[in-house]
């Protein structure tokens, strides 16, 4: 009888979720845990932050942490379950591009996956994911979220 | 406007517990009691006996508002009226189990928010609720005891509560009570007590409650405008908390300063975060990457990043602890060496003697936690 289910060493992989709003869509998520577990990669979920041009780049941004928190550890703690290395970040920028512009800028990821969320207030839309197919360093994913049953 | 003035809002008394059975509804009835005994207009708005002789006892003679019942699937459930409680306008409302989910179609999804009406209404409120049941520990619980509570409220509904009491039984008290057939029919007792009502899971779960309950003290001794900055700089740093964050440039460190941050903002305290390098050791690249990651969340999280070189790591913090007046430190748990435990020195009791008469909380790491098998 198997009694732990062991967390896989961190890989040199690393597997990029990027997201912003108030929740990550769980079909990406289960796909991107999958997609880590594959490839013995290490799961980077990522909070982007959008900072208004009325307040300095570099100010503590308390309200949307406090967003941000809960469901970086909800998907910790999925990870966790799923046997995949964890590794969360939140990012900032003037935009959802310029944040994960910044990021990629300064980490080296194996792949990107991204949700898409057509229609959302916030979140990647399609001249977003546009442009970050176009300009991502490396293999860019883009998922549909789960289906919205009426 | 209105010629009619809305009346101010009651109070909320939480009674706060670590798991059922620690008697927060006999708390809640004791305390009406009391209170109808002096003079207060006092109605059970919602009460949940759990068919506890003792919990049913003690109702009677309270007034209790009817209850609103709601079919659903041919099965009739109750919930509590809050237009029948506010119309009935006692100074004080009972309701149990605050985190409790209506039934489909009801007015208010969650019973906190029928209390927030009551409360609205002018009515005091005292109610009950377990510390599994609060959102932001809903993951750590489930890491523990490997219980998932559906039924969640809002870290904010504390927050604003005037009171929070904690309820408290020692773990082996409770698991006697469950032995003695008082908090479920003896039929269920062996179950409990081997699931759920483990005494690992009640100590921990324990540990919750009271830390809660410490930070929600600390931070109603210290209002909000004192701990922003008080005109006294005396009384100011006499009550300012400071936090020093131990980091290792890993990916538990970034959790490390997440929980920090939470604490800090309940305590209203200024954080520090320290990272302290040998002279001449140098870092991974994973290391490398991972420190960096840590600098830009400390920027996010308004916490100071400090840098110490230094071949003295234990003389290091004791030297930033003086310096920043720290009052209270998060580190994760060591990753003891065989070496290092020679002599019986671990290397935490190295530290605790190394900055004696501050608070040190030592953050279990998720990931090392067992995964029940699924």
């Amino acid at each position: 009888m198997r009694w732990f289910r062991r967390t896989a060493k961190a890989g040199s992989h690393r597997v990029l979720v990027a997201f912003a709003g108030d929740d990550l869509d769980s079909v990406v998520l289960q796909a991107a845990l999958r997609i880590a577990r594959a490839e013995q990669a290490t799961l980077v979920p990522a909070y982007l932050i959008v900072v208004p041009l009325t307040q300095p780049l570099d100010s503590p941004l308390v309200e949307p942490v406090g967003r941000a928190l809960p469901i970086l550890d909800a998907i910790e703690s999925e990870a966790r379950r799923s046997g995949v290395p964890v590794d969360s970040r939140m990012e900032r920028g003037r935009s959802l591009r310029d944040a994960i512009r910044r990021l990629w800028s300064v980490e080296h990821f194996d792949r990107i996956i991204l949700p898409a969320t057509p229609g959302a207030r916030e979140g990647f839309d399609e001249h977003d994911l546009a442009w970050i197919l176009t300009h991502a360093p490396t293999e860019t994913l883009v998922l549909r979220p789960a289906p919205v049953i009426a | 406007m209105s010629d009619v003035a809305s009346p101010a809002r009651g109070r909320h008394r939480i009674l706060l517990g670590a798991a059922a059975g620690v008697g927060k509804t006999y708390r809640m009835l004791l305390e009406g009691r009391e209170s109808a005994g002096l003079g207060v207009d006092v109605v059970i708005g919602y009460l949940e006996p759990h068919d506890r002789p003792d919990t049913i006892a003690l109702a009677e003679g309270i007034e209790a508002v009817a209850r609103r019942r709601v079919e659903l699937e041919g099965v009739v459930l109750e919930e509590i009226d809050t237009e029948a409680v506010t119309r009935r306008a006692p100074e004080l409302a009972l309701i149990d189990e605050l985190a409790h989910t209506n039934a489909p179609g009801s007015a208010n999804r969650k019973r906190y928010e029928d209390i927030g009406e009551v409360l609205d209404a002018g009515i005091d409120v005292i109610s009950t609720v377990n510390i599994q049941h609060l959102e932001s520990l809903n993951d750590l619980g489930f890491e523990l005891t490997g219980v998932r509570v559906r039924e969640t409220f809002p870290d904010s509904v504390l927050d604003e509560a005037d009171e929070v009491v904690l309820v408290d039984l020692s773990p082996q008290e409770l698991r006697d009570r469950i032995k003695a057939g008082k908090v479920y029919p003896a039929a269920r007792a062996d179950a409990a007590l081997a699931n759920f009502f483990r005494n690992d899971n009640l100590q921990s779960l324990r540990q919750f409650a009271l830390r809660e309950v410490a930070e929600d003290v600390e931070a109603r001794r210290a209002p909000a405008p004192s701990r922003a900055g008080h005109a006294n700089p005396v009384l100011r740093a006499a009550i300012q908390e400071r936090i020093l964050v131990l980091l290792e440039p890993s990916p538990r460190s970034a959790r490390l300063l997440r929980r920090a941050w939470r604490s800090g903002q309940r305590l209203g305290a200024d954080i520090d975060a320290l990272w302290v390098q040998a002279p001449g050791s140098s870092l991974t690249e994973d290391e490398r990457v991972a420190l960096a990651a840590l600098r830009r969340l400390a920027v996010l999280l308004g916490v100071h990043f400090l840098e110490e070189e230094d071949g003295d790591r234990l003389g290091a913090i004791a030297r930033t602890v003086a310096d920043r007046k720290t009052t209270y430190v998060f580190l994760s748990r060591p990753q003891e060496r065989r070496r290092d435990l020679l002599g019986g020195r671990s290397q935490l009791s190295r530290l605790l003697d190394a900055i004696p008469g501050v608070d040190v909380r030592l953050c279990a790491d998720p990931g090392d936690a067992k995964v029940a098998p699924g």
